[in-house]
């Protein structure tokens, strides 16, 4: 028994960990009477990969690629390979994953299984959009193969589906042809919520990529006010003379927070003087620069362990939904009360979504707008905090991100995924995670 | 010592172990046009390794030669074959299987099988290979040992007794090459993370990242250096463990 910990380090508990080390797997193994779960890089932040007691299916030794189709741009691979591993592999032959999340450091499995998504929404959906077809193994052994033409149900079940309709074995990815590493961005910074609305509708006809970076502590006159640093880029073709590569020339070399503190770093001393900081740099920053794909999209990779930084206790991230009618009064509302708790991190990210359903049936992007922070944990303050928040995503008519989650309410979570008493049928009995416990009842 | 090679041409023995496959790709991934060959017992299983391989280096040429590693007979037929193929510039020895120690105390078959796993079949097939470097007066033999070989302890010995063997071995290989074109480099990797040690995770040993132990074992091929580490404090750690006085060695639960 060894134990496991999610992203956001607030559970430490004992599970057995079993490697699937036979390509393919030909079983899953379980003590008897026992559950599993499939677990890939740990990176999702509550406890969606999670198991205590049980056991953990890790996936990390399927990590071979399988084949690659020029023509189409298939390429087919085991569950456990790294979407870095993709990038790396495909970006200097001119190719590239059409969705990225803001880590690369997770694999093809845990991205479909929580139908990840990335900054340029709008255009190309989300992963589950991506996946021509997925192989799945149940605990029975049975094997079953899906896709968006093939036994759909199977496959809308299982993207965003948790981990829990079955393992992902293997998957067939359909990348995109991209011109070079390299991308055109613009900095704009912001001051009011209304001005955020504007840039996102503008950008959405010329721009591929948008996101906003918003300081959660600057929210006044009930969250209209706030400020922000707007980004929005389109791939470029390569400059003169300039070679497609995967990794910048000048790329710093990896730094590890080396160990978690007693107390979060990320604290009322020092977050409102960061916030401020990081807004005036990048005010003065604003305007358009040539940036390569892999800090722009995967900004903290570099800095491993970095949720070390919350301390001991660890951190919740907060990401929630919300329709675009309700949308600016909704983040108002949320962004005000957030300011008067105090509470958050200089990591808040603010994106509208595009108009587009996701393929799952537990998929979290929907139309609307998205908020993302994350909160050391405080405790009692911190939970009540969400409590407050959970009222205003509600009456919103929103929801919030499974892979983010470790506390929602069940009422909140069956509120926010009406397809949830379709997506039950296809749960495999011998897959459990604490999150189907703490929201399901199994 | 050997002038570091461009290692062309490199042939793998025990493939599938997943050292040998982290450094298939960190070569491969160096230099894309490289020629690998890739030596096991389980042709589908090398396949499924070739494939991947092929598709990270499309321009690579991978091909695999299935044998059984733990026949005499069987090792100078895949040999023979192997040089069918190509020359080898290097060849890395890196086949292996962490046994139980209880089952090996409790069966003598388990033991032996043990002992030819990791001792006599990597020892057999180096020389299979040593033999036509002989001729060609240049290469490199890279390997792969264990810091289990650097002395005997109760959790382990069975597995360190073969390594020592492969030690031993590796350094009559050295002496007779000395001076000459032909490097022999013998790898000490520590605990790795890899599905051979996943269950020592459970007490908590700090093993090393197999990406780290590939990156040691290329480097330390393509400078021909007699002994690698990996990683390198493993050096240090061994050298306080073989100094240990036995009184002090005895009391330890190691």
């Amino acid at each position: 028994m060894v134990v496991a910990r999610s992203w956001g380090r607030l559970s430490a508990d004992h599970h057995t960990l079993s490697p699937l080390t036979d390509h393919p797997p030909q079983a899953l193994a379980l003590p008897s009477g026992g559950r599993g779960l499939a677990h890939g890089m740990g990176r999702s932040y509550g406890d969606v990969a999670l198991n205590p007691g049980g056991t953990l299916w890790l996936t990390a030794p399927q990590d071979r690629m399988v084949s690659w189709d020029e023509t189409t741009g298939e390429l087919t691979c085991e569950a456990g390979v790294l979407l870095r591993d993709i990038q790396q592999v495909f970006v200097p032959r001119g190719w590239m994953l059409p969705v990225t999340p803001g880590t690369q450091i997770v694999t093809v499995g845990g991205a479909i299984a929580n139908d990840v998504h990335g900054k340029n929404h709008h255009v190309q959906g989300s992963f589950g959009d991506h996946v021509r077809c997925l192989e799945l193994l149940r605990t029975d052994g049975e094997r079953i193969r899906c896709g968006p033409q093939v036994q759909s149900d199977w496959f809308t079940a299982t993207v965003g589906g948790m981990g829990l309709t079955g393992v992902i074995t293997q998957a067939t990815l359909r990348l995109v042809r991209v011109p070079g590493a390299w991308l055109d961005t613009e900095t704009i910074p912001y001051r009011t919520l209304g001005a955020f609305f504007d840039l996102a509708d503008s950008s959405e006809q010329a721009w591929e990529h948008t996101v906003s970076w918003i300081d959660c502590l600057s929210a006044r006159d009930d969250g209209r006010t706030v400020r922000g640093i707007f980004l929005r880029a389109n791939m470029a073709g390569p400059e003169a003379g300039e070679v497609l590569h995967a990794a910048p020339a000048a790329s710093g070399r990896p730094i590890t927070v080396p160990f978690a503190p007693p107390i979060s770093l990320v604290n009322r001393a020092t977050l409102k003087p960061f916030n401020a900081a990081y807004y005036h740099l990048n005010r003065r920053r604003a305007g358009r620069a040539r940036q390569h794909y892999a800090p722009f999209f995967y900004p903290l990779d570099n800095v491993q362990e970095w949720n070390r930084i919350y301390g001991r206790a660890g951190f919740y991230q907060y990401q929630c939904v919300v329709p675009r009618a309700s949308g600016p009064q909704a983040i108002a509302a949320l962004l005000q009360e957030i300011t008067a708790a105090g509470q958050g991190s200089f990591l808040g990210v603010l994106k509208t979504f595009g108009q587009r359903e996701s393929v799952g049936l537990m998929s979290f992007p929907q139309p609307g707008v998205t908020l993302a922070l994350d909160f050391p944990n405080r405790g009692e303050s911190t939970l009540q905090l969400f409590a407050r928040l959970d009222g205003v995503v509600s009456q919103a008519g929103g929801r919030l991100y499974p892979a983010k989650d470790a506390r929602m309410p069940r009422a909140l979570f069956e509120s926010g995924y009406p397809k949830l008493p379709q997506f039950l049928p296809f749960r495999d009995p011998g897959i459990q995670s604490a999150m189907s416990q703490r929201l399901m009842g199994w | 010592m050997q002038t570091p090679s461009h290692f062309d041409t490199i042939v793998i023995v025990g493939a599938t172990s997943l050292i040998a496959q982290h450094c298939a790709r960190q070569w491969l991934q160096a230099n894309p046009a490289r020629r690998l060959v890739l030596v096991g017992r389980d042709g589908a299983r090398l396949e499924s390794v070739a494939n991947d391989l092929r598709v990270r280096a499309p321009q690579a040429t991978v091909d695999i030669v299935e044998a059984d590693l733990t026949q005499a007979v069987s090792i100078d037929a895949m040999a023979e074959e192997v040089h069918a193929l190509c020359t080898p510039d290097a060849v890395l020895i890196a086949h292996g299987d962490l046994p139980d120690q209880a089952g090996c105390q409790q069966r003598s078959a388990e033991a032996q099988a043990a002992m030819v796993v990791n001792g006599l079949s990597p020892v057999l097939c180096a020389e299979a290979f040593a033999r036509s470097m002989q001729s060609a007066g240049r290469g490199t033999i890279g390997i792969v040992g264990s810091v289990a070989g650097d002395r005997g302890r109760r959790s382990n010995y069975v597995y360190g007794a073969a390594k020592g063997l492969v030690e031993r071995y590796a350094q009559g290989l050295q002496h007779r090459f000395a001076g000459t074109g032909v490097a022999v480099v013998l790898i000490k990797p520590g605990p790795t993370d890899t599905p051979m040690t996943a269950h020592l995770k459970a007490s908590g040993a700090r093993l090393a990242s197999v990406e780290s132990v590939a990156a040691a074992t290329i480097a330390g091929m393509e400078r021909g250096r007699p002994v690698v580490y990996a990683p390198a404090k493993w050096a240090l750690i061994m050298l306080v463990i073989r100094s240990l006085p036995r009184a002090i060695f005895n009391k330890m639960d190691i």
